[in-house]
């Protein structure tokens, strides 16, 4: 084939609560200390990668969003370890790099547009416009209970108020002329209601990235409406993420009568499609599935296993041995939605732990997700380029194990293999994340 | 000669609206170079600017030592947030975090949000007093770790160390705990501006405050008005050597050779003449001595009308002269903005147990 190869695109997400389990690298300092994300973003900066995601710190909840369900948190039993405020924590690094973007998770549900935008645009003038926002609608019931406002009322509402929420957030960076002349603006919807003048000129990058975590029909629809970048989950081997890409992609994009107003008012451009993806490096083939099945051991802790169970199980199992059979209990009237039921996930734990004969904690670390790459830095860049020259993702959204070291050994041995494909930038050319991304600057609707 | 206490000084940062981090990188480092206590950069919904948090969390890896105070809106903002987002901020710089409780009282303000109408300005500081309350227990709400960075989770479910603080305030309730671990300063310094404030603010500086930023017509009124503090404070219960009392003053380094430009002298018809000097930074550093030499105040928080122009004059003329005359550091002994300022690493009030030894 003579074609040019399609641009693959790399982003890193910080490990967060869903990884809480995953082993600092002990070359590491702390977990928190502001020396563990420079490393990590000075990392990803040499490795030309698109940018750094951090989940946020408001919402511990997994559910629909980037944390598998299984490792996610609960409101109730939040992140052991605890991490920063991420719009915070990118205006710092952002000054300790100078082409990455930096993408920070915030909710729509327990935040105000006004507030949020103004953080948002401050953040893409700091960084010289690197900024993005990954718009998380997943709700924890509980999160709600720290915060003012009661933000969605329910599931099917979520959307409707995200995408307010976002289209609200444009009109408020695009509020000002080019020319740096504010102007009043009025929003008025079912959700928010805003009068009055932006405090921040557009932004670099007009308005910074939007990204859009989930894998179901509401939250392709929503990115594709609403963001610039889908990530989609670790999908199963077999099933692929082609059917996503494709349908979400080029089509989803296509106006239509019931594309929601924000769509039609920006210019067309490509929704960039990623996967998240987990990848292990080793010498050999065997090596590599070796520490694959070591760091799935390691992440699944056997409080971390509890944790799987409860929220399957919809109750306190605190009492229950990691290393013991599973509950012979049901689930309770708080289980995860499908997981009660003879066809549900509870029955179906039962069985694959009867049959293999496993404790709850091999049970978990059997049924959590493996990891999308697994092999020699060679097999493993193959294995990235062929999925992008088939067309299955624009690219990955990659959590390095053990962190932030993984990340230092995947910049050093795979990305160089990608470069020598010409699949992957050789350099960064442009200064900001949409010129990585390869997306236009959006219409200035005055 | 009578023992003098420590003097210490800040400086405002707040000019013309700029958005790009390398103005405010290299005023903040000139600061720095001066030995201050630490900066602030204030923030309003009401007019342009950006977000005054972000900033300083921008300038942090610039800088090492000097401390980084925003102002912080308490009105439409939530309370969860504004402890997330100071506590991170004193994670990236490392201990050198403040705040600067602010309110947005304006209609303007409140229409931007369209939650509720605006309220009177005593009734917004009674909730930003429950805002720096529930600030400060969600802070504490993760105990420190210890030995081992992380605190080692039981094996029930990692839930130790974990409190939740079930605050509930007037209009807001915050459950707790907080995402974010407790800041390497415990608590950040929590900073209470008087002006405007009335008698709301001053109750809950007294209360909440680590540092209070005053004016005053002449030492005598600077000195009763930190003598009521640290009676307020007293009256709290707390130790009112916990507080520390800056003279706020706006300062005109410009003399005669150049007027003010166009908006600049906005400074001396909004504050009065009482606490606006205009002249020059020798000058302004024999006054600086003589009120700190009477004991007025803990120290002078100093606000340019034109930072870009006269910080430098600032810092290399009246700072470099009161170190001369021994009066002010050359230097940061401390890492931390609560060593700066002399204050103690406040205790977690939910930790019972002996912090010391191995996580139980």
């Amino acid at each position: 084939m003579t074609a040019v190869p399609r641009p693959m695109h790399l982003a890193v997400l910080c490990p967060g609560a869903d990884d809480a389990a995953v082993p600092a690298d002990p070359r590491s300092a702390g977990r928190i200390d502001f020396a563990f994300f420079e490393r990590l973003a000075r990392t990803a900066e040499r490795g030309l990668f698109d940018f750094l995601l951090l989940t946020g710190g408001e919402l511990l909840t997994g559910g629909e969003g980037l944390c598998p369900p299984e490792h996610g948190e609960r409101g109730d039993s939040p992140d052991p370890v605890g991490r920063p405020e991420p719009i915070t924590l990118l205006s710092a690094l952002a000054a300790v790099t100078e082409r990455l973007g930096l993408a920070a998770t915030a909710a729509p549900a327990v935040n105000e547009p006004y507030e949020l935008a103004r953080r948002l645009a401050s953040l893409d003038h700091l960084s010289g416009g690197r900024a993005a926002w990954h718009v998380a609608t997943a709700a924890d019931p509980r999160a709600g209970e720290n915060f003012r406002r009661d933000g969605p009322s329910g599931r099917a509402d979520r959307y409707a108020h995200a995408e307010e929420f976002v289209r609200a957030a444009r009109r408020l960076w695009d509020s000002w002329t080019p020319d740096g002349v504010p102007r009043r603006l009025a929003h008025s919807g079912r959700h928010f209601t805003i009068a009055g003048e932006f405090t921040v000129p557009r932004s670099p990058q007009g308005h910074p990235v939007v990204i859009h975590a989930g894998d179901s029909a509401d939250a392709r629809e929503f990115a594709a409406s609403a963001a610039d970048v889908l990530v989609t989950r670790h999908g199963p081997p077999a099933a692929g993420t082609s059917r996503i890409s494709r349908a979400s992609g080029p089509d989803a994009r296509a106006p239509g009568p019931d594309r929601s107003r924000a769509a039609q008012d920006r210019s067309p451009g490509g929704l960039r499609v990623l996967r998240k993806a987990a990848f292990v490096l080793g010498s050999g083939d065997a090596e590599a599935q070796e520490r694959a099945a070591e760091i799935r051991r390691q992440r699944i802790s056997p409080q971390c296993a509890i944790r799987a169970l409860e929220r399957i199980w919809g109750r306190d199992l605190s009492a229950y041995d990691p290393d013991g059979p599973l509950p012979a209990i049901d689930p309770g009237p708080a289980a995860a939605p499908g997981a009660g039921g003879p066809s549900g996930t509870a029955a179906r734990w039962r069985a694959l732990a009867e049959a293999k004969g496993l404790s709850i904690r091999q049970t978990v670390i059997e049924t959590s997700g493996r990891q999308s790459f697994i092999g020699t830095p060679r097999a493993v860049a193959d294995a990235m380029a062929d999925s992008v020259a088939r067309g299955a993702a624009d690219g990955f959204v990659l959590t390095p194990s053990p962190a932030p070291g993984g990340l230092d050994d995947f910049v050093a041995q795979v990305v160089p293999l990608l470069q020598e494909r010409g699949v992957f930038r050789p350099r960064y050319t442009g200064a900001t994340l949409r010129s990585h991304l390869g997306l236009p600057e959006p219409v200035w609707n005055g | 000669m009578s023992p003098t206490r420590p003097l210490h000084l800040a400086v405002a940062l707040d000019g013309p609206a700029r958005y790009d981090a390398q103005h405010y990188a290299r005023l903040t480092g000139l600061a720095e170079r001066g030995a201050l206590d630490f900066v602030t950069l204030g923030d309003s919904f009401a007019r342009p600017g950006p977000d005054a948090l972000a900033v300083l969390a921008c300038v942090a890896p610039t800088t090492h030592r000097i401390g980084l105070v925003p102002t912080v809106t308490t009105t439409h903002t939530e309370p969860f947030h504004v402890s997330t987002a100071v506590a991170t901020l004193d994670w990236v710089s490392q201990g050198r975090a403040g705040w600067s409780v602010g309110v947005s009282a304006t209609d303007a303000e409140a229409r931007l949000f369209g939650r509720r109408p605006a309220a009177p300005c005593q009734a917004l500081w009674r909730e930003a007093g429950e805002v720096a309350d529930a600030v400060a227990r969600l802070w504490d709400s993760r105990e420190d770790a210890t030995g081992a960075r992380t605190p080692a989770p039981d094996r029930a479910g990692g839930r130790s160390g974990l409190h939740r603080i079930d605050f509930q305030g007037a209009a807001f309730r915050v459950r707790g705990p907080s995402t974010v671990p407790r800041p390497p300063q415990g608590r950040p310094v929590t900073v209470v501006d008087l002006t405007g404030a009335g008698d709301a603010g001053r109750r809950v500086a007294g209360r909440h405050a680590d540092v209070v930023l005053v004016r005053a017509r002449d030492p005598e009124e600077a000195s009763a008005l930190r003598t009521a503090l640290r009676r307020e404070a007293a009256a709290r219960g707390r130790d009112p050597e916990s507080l520390r009392v800056l003279l706020s003053l706006a300062v005109d380094l410009g003399g005669r050779e150049s007027a003010p430009g166009p908006g600049l002298d906005a400074g001396r018809r909004r504050r009065g003449p009482a606490s606006y000097y205009s002249g020059g930074p020798v000058r302004l550093a024999e006054q600086l001595a003589r009120w700190h030499r009477g004991g007025a105040v803990d120290g002078f928080h100093l606000a340019p009308i034109a930072p870009h122009r006269d910080l430098e004059r600032i810092v290399n003329g009246t700072v470099a002269l009161l170190q001369h005359r021994g009066l002010f550091r050359t230097f940061h002994p401390g890492g931390t903005l609560r060593e700066h300022l002399g204050l103690a690493r406040p205790a977690n009030r939910y930790t019972t147990a002996p912090t010391r030894g191995v996580s139980v």
